[in-house]
């Protein structure tokens, strides 16, 4: 059976769901080695700010059970730098390109997507509001929704007005089915979820933090349930909304498991550092996966979990196939 | 810019073996071992396809042979979770391996004097190295040492390859009592070094660096940083390292190292971001400088 795999994400239809999530897949160059990044539905760059940033210091990892933590502190090279080196090369490969932004206040997200604005190629811009705001320290913008809708409309100002804004939403601060509200009222056109969560480890060698900066974000599989749970609250609540799901995805069921919660595609951060060709291998899982289900698009998987028990007669797994007696 | 391609496979473990204190892991893995140059690395995927443990484990290669179309060895000790898993496997199993990887020990275009200084299983990357030296010509002196004699990595492989081998344990039961760099002005006078090559931890780089520049000669050491993914992605493996253009930079040691001209290195500020490092709080781009601004390679 053959499987109708395209996104439709409102603005923006890709080929395939699975996305290259933030920060985790660099800007390209480094997973080129390893396939043809033209086959990821889409390439989220890393956070790209108004200068180089060198980043917090090492240690910078901690393995937990199932996940990692980790404190880059958006290490990049600015967007100059990206501009002239590293968007062209992901567009000369073919790369859906979807350029993720980052500030230290709303004026720097608002610079960096004018900077972009004028480049040609992009798919979407996609605000990582998980940055630390610069006036409350420790508060991050997607933790308040009048501090994520003032990033979101002063970078949807910003931009062309035909360049979608992805808000990329976190579960820590207030609840986040406020803060996407305020985000699409702001002119988010999509959602993206989830960002790393806050988490600490202590070394009981050094009887000191794990990392330099003392915390940092958790992801990887031990968030899964927590993206899930945000993902489908966001969509019951706007159900119009197209949603990236994020956190945890390492396999084809987990991608489905994000679908059926409400999003239309998914992104795959933690799971590449261990497997670099972890989005190919889950596209083709998640096709197999609606293969065995017998649901020939994609689309027709999204919400699904939303609907009452009892009402799943549309999906019938080839193995649990409906008898009928008399 | 990376001039070789790293692969990642499916590799069948050929053998496990003890040697002392360390084990050593023989993988068939064609497209690793026909590219390998020595220094270079593998990043390990441990636990199983359903680990919780996310982070892969570097370890560096210390033989590559033609057998089966190509085999790759390391030599590690057991440190936590991952190493004790990978000291379980057996004959037959299938590891997930992508190599080579990282920037290899530069080569000295002429027959040259070089001595090798390895810490604990810092010395298995040295012995591809010596090899190749040979090859061309070089003498190859060794400094191997460790806590004991029993963690001395390839003391008898040290003894057979190079011109002389000389040992340092801390506890004094093999060779001099005392650290690898203990030994090292010694031998660089004796073997009248060109260059030195040094693996270990960070405090011997350092003293290895300091040792070699008051000689006058060239360092080139592996570093061994935290690292997830060993190639480029993740961002945790940086150090401060000094450019040719005198502007320090947190690079990747898997993409931009693991080696390293020792004195390009800022050890003493290894775990803090320099404030004069690019992009640094506060750092302010000179505007007549936009070649300054790349970060990484
Ligand atoms: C380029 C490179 C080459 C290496 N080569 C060798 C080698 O040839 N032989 C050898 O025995 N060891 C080598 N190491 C160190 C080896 O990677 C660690 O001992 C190993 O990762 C420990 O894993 P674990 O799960 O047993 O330990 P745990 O302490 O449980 O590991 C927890 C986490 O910390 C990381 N970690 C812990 N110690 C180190 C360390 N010293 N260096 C880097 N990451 C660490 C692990 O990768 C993991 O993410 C090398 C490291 C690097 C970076
Ligand atoms: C090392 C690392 C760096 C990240 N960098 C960014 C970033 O620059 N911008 C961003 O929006 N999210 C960033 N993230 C968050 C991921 O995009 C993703 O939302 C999160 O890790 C959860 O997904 P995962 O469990 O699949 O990794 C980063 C995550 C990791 C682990
Ligand atoms: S280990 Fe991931 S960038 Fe170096």
């Amino acid at each position: 059976m053959s499987v109708d795999l395209t996104a439709r994400l409102g603005p923006v239809e890709l080929a395939n769901p699975v996305l290259a999530a933030a920060g985790c897949a660099g800007a390209g160059r480094e997973l080129a080695q390893f396939f043809d990044i033209a086959r990821l539905g889409a390439l989220v760059t890393k956070s790209i700010m108004a200068q180089p940033r060198s980043g917090r210091p090492t240690p910078r990892l901690a393995e937990s059970a199932s996940g990692m933590l980790n404190s880059i502190g958006l290490q990049g090279p600015g967007v100059d730098v990206f501009l002239q080196r590293d968007l062209p090369w992901l567009l000369s490969r073919g790369a859906r390109t979807i350029v993720s932004v980052a500030g230290a206040h709303t004026g720097e997200y608002a610079e960096v997507a004018a900077r972009l604005s004028d480049a040609p190629g992009i798919s979407a811009v996609e605000v990582n509001l998980s940055c630390a705001q610069a006036t409350e320290r420790e508060r991050t913008f997607a933790a308040e929704p009048e501090a994520a809708a003032e990033v979101v409309a002063s970078v949807v100002a910003a931009v062309r007005p035909d360049l979608p804004v992805i808000a990329k939403l976190a579960p820590d601060g207030a609840d986040i089915v406020e803060v996407a509200r305020a985000c699409v009222s702001a002119g988010a056109g999509l959602l993206a979820m989830i960002n790393t969560i806050p988490g600490m480890v202590i070394d009981t060698t050094t009887l000191r933090p794990g990392l330099a900066g003392s915390t940092g974000g958790l992801s990887g599989p031990a968030i899964r349930p927590i993206a899930v749970r945000c993902v489908y609250r966001v969509h019951a609540a706007l159900p119009d909304v197209p949603i990236i799901g994020i956190g945890g995805v390492q396999t084809g069921q987990d991608a489905l498991e994000m679908l059926l919660a409400g999003a239309s595609a998914v992104g795959v951060g933690t799971a590449t550092f261990r497997d670099p060709t972890a989005a190919l291998r889950i596209q083709r899982e998640i096709e197999e996966g609606l293969a065995e289900r017998e649901i020939s698009r994609l689309g027709d998987i999204v919400g699904l979990a939303h609907r009452p028990e009892g009402a799943a007669g549309l999906i019938r797994t080839r193995s649990r196939r409906a008898v009928a007696f008399d | 810019m990376r001039t070789i391609k790293p692969v990642q496979m499916r590799s069948p473990v050929l053998t496990v073996r003890r040697v002392d204190t360390y084990h050593a892991i023989t993988v068939v893995a064609p497209g690793v071992a026909e590219r390998f140059r020595a220094g270079q690395f593998v990043a390990v995927a441990v636990g199983g396809d359903t680990s919780s443990m996310l982070a892969r484990r570097a370890f560096f290669i210390h033989d590559v042979k033609p057998d089966y179309g190509g085999t790759v060895e390391f030599v590690f000790e057991v440190r936590g979770r991952g190493t004790s898993w990978l000291s379980e496997c057996r004959s037959r199993d299938l590891l997930d391996v992508t190599g080579p990887l990282g920037r290899p020990f530069p080569l000295p275009r002429d027959p040259v004097n070089c001595v090798l200084v390895g810490d604990g299983h810092g010395a298995s990357p040295l012995f591809p190295l010596a090899h190749t030296l040979r090859r061309r010509g070089c003498r190859v002196d060794f400094v191997l040492g460790a806590a004991g004699a029993q963690r001395v990595f390839g003391a008898l492989a040290a003894r057979r390859v190079g011109e002389t081998a000389t040992f340092a344990t801390r506890d004094g039961s093999l060779g001099l009592r005392g650290r690898v760099t203990d030994a090292l002005p010694q031998v660089i006078e004796d073997a009248r070094a060109d260059v030195v090559y040094g693996v270990g931890p960070l405090p011997v780089l350092r003293t290895v660096t300091a040792i070699a520049a008051k000689y006058g000669v060239p360092a080139q050491v592996a570093v061994e940083e935290r690292m997830a993914c060993g190639i480029g992605l993740c961002m945790t493996c940086v150090l401060p390292v000094v450019g040719d253009d005198g502007v320090t930079r947190m690079l990747r040691s898997c993409v931009d190292g693991p080696v390293f001209r020792g004195e390009q290195v800022r050890f003493d500020d290894v775990g803090t971001i320099p404030f004069d490092a690019l992009g640094a709080p506060g750092w302010k781009a000179r505007p007549d400088d936009s070649a300054s601004t790349e970060i990484g390679q």
